[in-house]
This record gives structure tokens, sequence and C-alpha cells, in this order.
């Protein structure tokens, strides 16, 4: 019994490579991609006073590993729109006449305005910076200046954390399932459906029908597009009456752009469907997609706290690009422009699954 | 009058599956109306020619024309036109023998549906079933469900890959009854079939082994062709006698029939040399016989394997 087993698991060479091969990512993975304590968060300087001290708190920022500055802006608008648009985390403002107030003892405010939508990926950074901000200074705090030393506060740091003030997981937790929740089954459904016809050898029943691939493949996928619809539609309802989640932006807008997604993991499920030779291939195929992206999208981990390689790999992943979205839309309020960066990927993202499966999806049998 | 088109009317096609040679430059020709026989162990490529037909294969070498459509190019419009029942039941379990059909039509575009649809079910007698999950039927009329899927569209060239494997005999008679009465309507179809009894009820036969076509015609032409003359002997222990008879020149092939021994040869005086000597052992009574379809397939499948031996 126990041989013959084995003599099976060694003629599906895809279950087997699947056993070893799951266990191998999920280490990978869980190893060295997933950081919760993220570093390197990119970081814009708002500044209107260029003098030794803020300069001296930019550099222990830099210094810190937290942030890494990538962007100095001069303009407030400039400043909202890396936010909004998630290419910074963080935008340190240091307000006109910093260092003369500080100069002063009259503790003047730093203003940190964090992206809190993922409050996992900032809590760190901010706690951090209050104690380093101080540190910094305090050695600036020399010869004349030494009367500042021991002072209680030099300075003062308000943290303005956006889009989700007080921290609640919640709120990035409930929209980025429903990306979650979109990906697992769909891709799961539709890699199963054309498998099961195959393994009940209906396809080729159907094959020898004048249909064509693209119909078949389109009718395949139409009634779970609806699906897919309906699971968002439980989602949002659940999120916002259920986790009171705010639904600040474009409810439309997400619903549009969502069929694009839902239409990616479709066609992952369809290219899984035509290597896949039996329902239970699919299923671990199914998985193998699924881990990475659950793992690697920033849905359960912050995205910036992976490693650069991991990044790299999230990024291909179409439920990256659409946690951010939804995350935009739902929380941040986001329009169509701030959302655009995302949204090619996925459409790329479609292409290619799409391209694959119905060049895979010949309608011969050989 | 314009030259009758044949049905089908291929050249050489072959189809070679990860270096092994499946279908080995098969010729044939089916004609409008005819009932064409394909005969062979498992595995010989039936299914596979079958499937190059309906344009499921690609053909590796060869060329045809199926219902005047070319193979390699046209195989829209073949599949159209043709009714292809596949070996194993494929239609879906899980959905009822009506809603079965309804898809089927629909897949076809087939025109007023409904009207089809009502006539089909009628006509194969599934109305007591139409609510019936599919999955549920029995052997018998689950065939019956298939070949009236295959039906629906009308086609003019029906593809059946072994329709009557496992089906019951009473249903089988039924299923040769309605394929009667489509060829009368002018339907052609190429059955593989494993049971001689219905070998014999089709206009024309060829068998097939290992790719190959080892013989094709009527029957009568192919038993003609084999030239092999039978002789049976009946009584008990017959396994002895065709212990001892074994490699007696002349002597072929001895099958056994339960009580009977076929002994066969293709050459007649040899054989009946042979024979002679055992004709005056009054355990069996002996007879000259006729070759039938079967004597002469196995004596063809059992040369072919001596060839390839040698």
């Amino acid at each position: 019994m126990v041989s013959k087993e084995f003599l099976q698991m060694r003629r599906d060479r895809i279950t087997f490579a699947m056993m070893l091969g799951i266990p191998v990512l999920q280490m990978i993975l869980f190893g060295f991609a997933i950081n919760s304590d993220p570093r390197h968060l990119p970081t814009a300087i708002l500044s209107a006073d260029n003098s030794v001290f803020s300069r001296r708190i930019v550099a222990a920022m830099q210094n810190s590993n937290y942030f890494q500055v990538v962007k100095t802006v001069s303009r407030e608008s400039e400043a909202k729109r890396l936010i909004d648009t998630g290419e910074v985390q963080f935008v340190l403002s240091i307000p006109e006449q910093f260092s003369r107030r500080l100069v002063r003892g009259e503790q003047p405010t730093l203003l940190l305005t964090a992206d809190a939508t993922d409050p996992a990926a900032t809590s760190n950074a901010l706690t951090a910076f209050r104690i380093f901000a101080e540190a910094a200074l305090a050695s600036e705090f020399r010869g004349p200046l030494s009367y500042l030393q021991g002072t209680v506060a030099p300075l003062q740091v308000t943290v303005h954390p956006r889009f989700n003030p007080e921290a609640n997981t919640r709120y990035n937790i409930v929209p980025g399932l429903m990306g979650v929740v979109l990906t697992m089954t769909l891709v799961i459904i539709t890699a199963l459906a054309i498998t099961r016809e195959r393994e009940r050898g209906t396809m080729e029943n159907l094959l020898s029908t004048p249909v064509r691939p693209l119909e078949m493949m389109v009718g395949k996928i139409i009634p779970y597009i609806i699906v897919g619809y309906l699971q968002m539609g439980f989602v949002l309802l659940a999120a916002h009456y259920l986790f009171q989640v705010p639904l600040s932006g474009n409810l439309l807008l997400l619903l549009v752009v969502s069929l694009l997604f839902i239409a990616a993991n479709l066609g992952v499920g369809l290219t899984f469907s035509t290597l896949a030779r039996n329902q239970l291939q699919a299923m671990q195929m199914a998985f193998f997609f699924f881990l990475p992206s659950i793992l690697l999208s920033g849905f359960m981990f912050p995205f910036r706290g992976m490693p650069r390689w991991a990044q790299y790999i999230g990024e291909v992943l179409p439920l990256t690009h659409y946690l951010r979205i939804v995350r935009g839309i739902l929380l941040k309020g986001n329009g169509l422009t701030e959302i655009l960066p995302n949204l090619w990927p996925i459409a790329l993202f479609l292409l290619f699954a799409l391209s694959i499966g119905l060049k895979r999806f010949r309608k011969t049998l050989d | 009058m314009r030259e009758v088109v044949p049905v089908i009317e291929v050249e050489g096609l072959s189809k070679v599956f990860s270096g092994k040679t499946v279908v080995n430059q098969l010729s044939l020709r089916v004609e409008k109306g005819e009932i064409y026989g394909f005969l062979g162990p498992n595995g010989s490529g039936k299914t596979t020619f079958m499937r190059m037909l309906c344009g499921l294969l690609q053909p590796d070498a060869g060329s045809g024309t199926c219902l005047g459509h070319d193979l390699l190019s046209e195989v829209e419009q073949i599949r159209s036109r043709i009714g292809y029942m596949a070996q194993h039941f494929s239609l879906y379990d899980d959905l009822s023998v009506r809603e079965n059909l309804d898809f089927m039509a629909r897949i076809y575009a087939v025109p007023k549906r409904r009207q089809v649809l009502a006539e089909t079910i009628e006509r194969m007698g599934l109305g007591p079933f139409v609510g019936q999950l599919a999955g549920t039927l029995s052997g018998g009329w689950k065939q019956r469900l298939a070949l009236a899927a295959c039906l629906l569209h009308e086609p003019e060239l029906l593809l059946l890959d072994e329709p009557t494997a496992g089906v019951d005999p009473m249903a089988r008679r039924d299923f040769w009854e309605q394929i009667y009465s489509l060829t009368a309507q002018g339907i052609s179809a190429l059955i593989s079939t494993h049971y001689m009894d219905e070998a014999e009820r089709c206009n024309r036969v060829a068998y097939l082994a290992y790719g190959n076509l080892l013989t094709s015609g009527t029957a009568e032409e192919v038993i003609s062709a084999a030239g092999l003359s039978v002789w049976s002997a009946t009584g008990l222990g017959i396994q002895e006698l065709a212990s001892h008879l074994k490699g007696l020149p002349g002597i072929e092939l001895t099958i056994p029939f339960g009580n009977n021994l076929h002994v066969c040869g293709t050459d007649p005086e040899q054989l009946e040399q042979s024979l002679r000597p055992f004709f005056a052992a009054s355990r069996y009574r002996w007879e000259k016989q006729e070759s039938g379809l079967e004597e002469v397939f196995i004596s063809l499948m059992s040369r072919r394997l001596e060839n390839d031996d040698g």
C-alpha cells in the first residue's frame, strides 16, 4: 500500500513538485521576505528652513534606517500628491524659522505626516522618529547653545497619521480582504472549471463542436466575473456595516477598475487549467499562486518591509497593485489619476496571462 | 451528372505521438449513405483517426477531405456538419437530459431550437427522462442521449467511437435501428466497434492494427480477399485437439468457440491433408465452413504479428 502510494506520487510529477515546492516557497517567504518591522520607508522632506538643525535632522533620519529620503519638495500640494499616490510613506515638514525658534527655546514643531493606511508599516518608524530627532539635535547643542541641553524637549514633534488616524488595522485589512477573496476564489474556481471539463471527458465533446477557443474562454469567464462582483458587494457591505470602515472614495470607480483585476485573476486561473492535468494539480497551482499573492502583496505584512527581490516579485502580482488601488480609493479617496500607476501593471498582467492561456488552450487535444 | 463526392476521402494520413506512430499512412474512402465499420484491437489508432477527422488532432502527414472540406484547413466547416460521439460519455452528468440537449443545440446554433429539441426527444424516446440528471441514466440511455446530442444539428456524417461498448444487447439493437433509419435519410456513419455482429451490419468495414490498415471492403470482399478455409470440429476435448494441431503444416490458426474449434488456413489442400488423420477420430464431428469476419481478422492479426517478428 505504501509503495503503491509512492509509485503514484512519482507518476504525478506536478503534484510531487508542488508538495516539495510549497514548503520551500513558504520557508523562503516567511523566512526571508517577511519583516514586520519595515525599514527604508520612502520619505519626502518639505523644508521651509534650511539650517544646520534641519539638515541634521534629515541626516539623522537617513541614518536611522527607518526612513529613506527620496525627495525634497518645496510645495505643500506636491507633498500631498506624493502621499496620496503612495509614492512616499512620510512627509516631514520643517516649518519656517525652525532654527531661529529652536534657538530661542520656543519648542518649534516638526510635522511628520504619515500614510497610515497600514499602521503596521508606520508605527515603529513613528516611535523611533521622536527619539532620534531629539538625539540628533542634542549633539548640536554645544558651546553657545549648550543652554538648550537638558531643557524639556527643545522641539515638538507632531505626527499626523493620515487616512487612518486611529491606527485601526481593520481599516487596512478589510478593504485588502476584498482583493484576497477575489484572488483566492476566482483563481481556484476557473482553474478547476476547465480542468474538470477535461477530466470528465466533456472537453472532447466541446472541442469537436464549432465553438472557438476565445468563445469558450469568454463563456467560461463571464459567470465568474459576476460571482466576483457579488463577492465584492458582500465584502463592501460587511466593511461598511459590520466593521465601520470609511468608504470615502468613488465606489463606481472601484467597481470599474475591479473588472480588470477580476479578469486578471481569471486569466491566471485559465492558464493554470490549461497546464494542469487534473483538478488536484489545478488546485495546487492556484495555491502556489495564492501564497505569494497574499504574503508579498502587502496584505499581511507591510510591502516596504520586504527585501528588494521580494518587492520585485510583489510588483508583478496583480493583488499588490489592486490592494493599493482599493486602499487608495476607499481610505484615501483617490481618483483615477492617483491610481493610474497601479492600473497598468494589472492590465499588463492580464494581457500576459490571457495570451499564455489562449496559446496553451489550443483547440486540438495534442 | 455531377460526380458524387465521397464523404470521407483520406490519403496517407499519419499521426505520431512522441515517436510512436499511432496511425500509419491510412487511406480510406467512405461513400455517402454508407455505414462504415472500423475494427481493430485496442490501441490500433481508431480513436486517433476519428479525432483527426473532426479536427481534434492535427495529422502529421497526409491529406484528405471530409464532406468535401479539407481536413487541414477547413476544420471549422467540418465541425459544424459532423456529429462526433466520443468513446466515453462526454455530456454533463450534473445537467438534466433536457439541459444537456439544449446546451448542445445552442453550441451548434441550431435554428428553431425548441422545436428541434422536442422532436429529438420524441424520436429518441427520451421523453420520460427529460428532467433526470444525465449522470443517473443507465448505460444504454446515456448512449442514446449522446447520440441524440450529436444529431441535433442534423449532421451529414456521424463519427461514432465505440458507441455500443458496455451497452446491453437490446439497447444495441435499438441503437442499430436508429443508425439504419438515419442512413436511410442519407446520413453516413463511421462506427468503430469490437463486436463482430456489428461489423457484419456495416456496409463496409476496415480493419486496423497498430496504425496500419490491414484490409477494407464489404464483408464479402474482406472474406474472399483473405482466402481462408475453415474446418470446424465439434465435440469434447477440443482444447486437446487444438494442442495436437498446433504447428502442423497448413494450419494457421485454431480458434475455440465453446465446444467448437475452428481450424483455419490459407492453403485448403495442405489444411485438409494435415487434418485428415484427425477426421478418423470419432470424438469430433468435422464440417467445412465459410469463414467469417472474426476468423479473417484474427488471422490477419496473427499474420501481421509473425511478419513483425520475422
